[in-house]
């Protein structure tokens, strides 16, 4: 099985061509970011606008919960059944796909911001208050960049979602690395389906670890104590529990919360 | 509605193996995760490299690694073996960084009283630091079990049998009825998944009622 794995990884003639790897990567890529970028236009103000005004909470919190019981591969079943008879062309096959990822993005991006900006310190909140800023002014110079490590782990959570389900969308017709799964099913050529998975990993791999670097030097020093030598106050448990790629629960933070509160 | 109750057997057995196949690996996978989230804790140095190495393994996308696994395994894509390990390595890779971070979470005078009263390693943590951390594991294994739940329905591509295989009935005969019986029976079972989970929390943590909610 691996020596069939290597062989078609290193056949030159499955790299080059519209079907070949480079091209599925690209559109795999493609195909994640713009989901990503509408998904982020739609959640992020939503879910900075619930933290900031406290309005809305339960319908976030219950909404990051109940995304995650939908089947991904079920919506996508759905949405490509009824909206392709509606559509024509090319967009038939991509946009019920592309649907899809952008409603599975939402919830977790949403989730962050919001529970980033709700876990703000209330001191820092007030301080700034205090100095004379609006509201927006605290949002945009105290909120936001305090929600930054939670925002971050909100976007790789929802980044890893679409990579994953933009790998299900194969079925549905569209490109992306999938293809190589789906095709490789149907002639019963295990190393093309296995290659392709391995390349779908790998990918996702790669781009959790960069969106990691990225987020190391967005987050300002006061927060992740990087630079000082020395973890940010907290003890580094919860800082680091903020930056991770796993599905962000919004109880998670508050029952660390009810754990941590005889301590303050 | 009438097709569900003519489908009812059907159903019914596909929910149970999909329940199988979810429920399984979260016990295995708690049973793994808590040795190994004890080490993070116990010992600084292993936490970063615990909690961001098995956090990555949730990277891999569910259906990457039900067709990487059995060339790696030496089984039939089909078996549910593959299923069972592919899931256990999810729950694993959600519960190393959930059960640190609870154990962590137990207040250091509370440990200290513990070691006064002449507890010893072991049954402190059987008896104190475990028991306090079930608030903390609790909330990581709902998030585990909803998510297993809807990740076995990703092997409905493969033929996995499981409650996925009602979307590609529907999808395939463009007929609506198993659809939207396979997605509710999802997220039913993640719902009865959820509530086991709650009230087996409210029975080992009797405390959190007896003092009005705060630990």
């Amino acid at each position: 099985m691996i020596s069939g794995l290597i062989d078609w990884l290193t056949d030159s003639a499955n790299w080059s061509g519209s079907d070949g790897v480079v091209a599925r990567t690209v559109e795999h890529l493609w195909y994640s970011g713009i989901s990503l970028f509408v998904a982020c236009l739609i959640a992020i103000p939503l879910g900075l606008a619930i933290g900031h005004t406290g309005r809305g909470r339960f319908f976030v919190v219950n909404l990051a919960g109940a995304a995650r019981a939908i089947p991904s591969l079920g919506l996508l079943y759905v949405m490509v059944l009824w909206l392709f008879p509606k559509l024509v062309g090319d967009s038939a096959f991509l946009v019920p796909s592309l649907i899809v990822l952008i409603v599975l993005a939402i919830p977790p991006l949403m989730a962050g911001a919001y529970a980033g900006v709700e876990g703000v310190d209330p001191a820092a909140r007030d301080a700034a208050k205090g100095m004379g800023m609006t509201g927006g002014q605290v949002l945009a110079k105290v909120e936001v960049p305090n929600a930054l490590p939670l925002i971050f782990s909100g976007f790789r959570s929802a980044t890893l979602q679409v990579i994953a389900t933009a790998t299900l969308a194969a079925v549905a017709g569209t490109g992306g690395l999938g293809r190589f799964l789906i095709d490789g099913q149907k002639v019963r050529d295990y190393p093309q389906m296995a290659s392709g998975a391995l390349l779908v990993a790998v990918l996702a791999l790669v781009v959790d670890l960069l969106l990691a670097v990225v987020q190391r030097y967005a987050v300002s020093p006061g927060l992740t104590g990087r630079g000082s030598g020395r973890p940010a106050e907290g003890g580094g448990v919860r800082r680091s529990s903020r930056r991770s790629n796993t599905p962000l629960d919004v109880e998670i933070v508050s029952s660390q919360r009810t754990v941590d509160s005889q301590h303050t | 509605m009438t097709w569900f109750f003519d489908h009812l057997d059907d159903v019914l057995s596909r929910g149970l193996q999909h329940a199988y196949l979810a429920g399984v690996p979260l016990v295995i996978g708690l049973l793994i995760a808590l040795p190994l989230g004890w080490l993070a804790r116990r010992y600084k140095f292993l936490y970063a490299p615990f909690t961001a190495g098995f956090g990555l393994l949730y990277t891999i996308p569910s259906l990457a690694l039900f067709v990487i696994l059995p060339g790696f395994l030496g089984i039939p894509i089909l078996d549910p073996v593959n299923v069972l390990v592919a899931m256990t390595i999810y729950t694993v890779a959600l519960l190393v960084r959930t059960v640190a971070d609870g154990l962590g979470a137990v207040p250091d005078h509370v440990q200290q009283a513990a070691t006064a009263m002449g507890y010893t390693r072991v049954k402190r943590f059987f008896a104190i630091e475990l028991p306090l951390a079930v608030p903390v594991i609790s909330a990581g294994m709902r998030v585990a079990a909803v998510s297993n739940v809807s990740i076995v329905s990703v092997g409905t591509i493969l033929g996995i049998n499981q409650l996925g295989l009602f979307f590609s009935d529907g999808f395939n005969r463009d007929f609506y009825d198993p659809l939207f019986v396979g997605i509710a029976a999802c997220i039913v079972l993640a719902l009865l998944f959820d509530a086991v989970i709650i009230v087996l929390t409210r029975l080992f943590t009797p405390w959190l009622r007896a003092t009005g909610g705060r630990a």
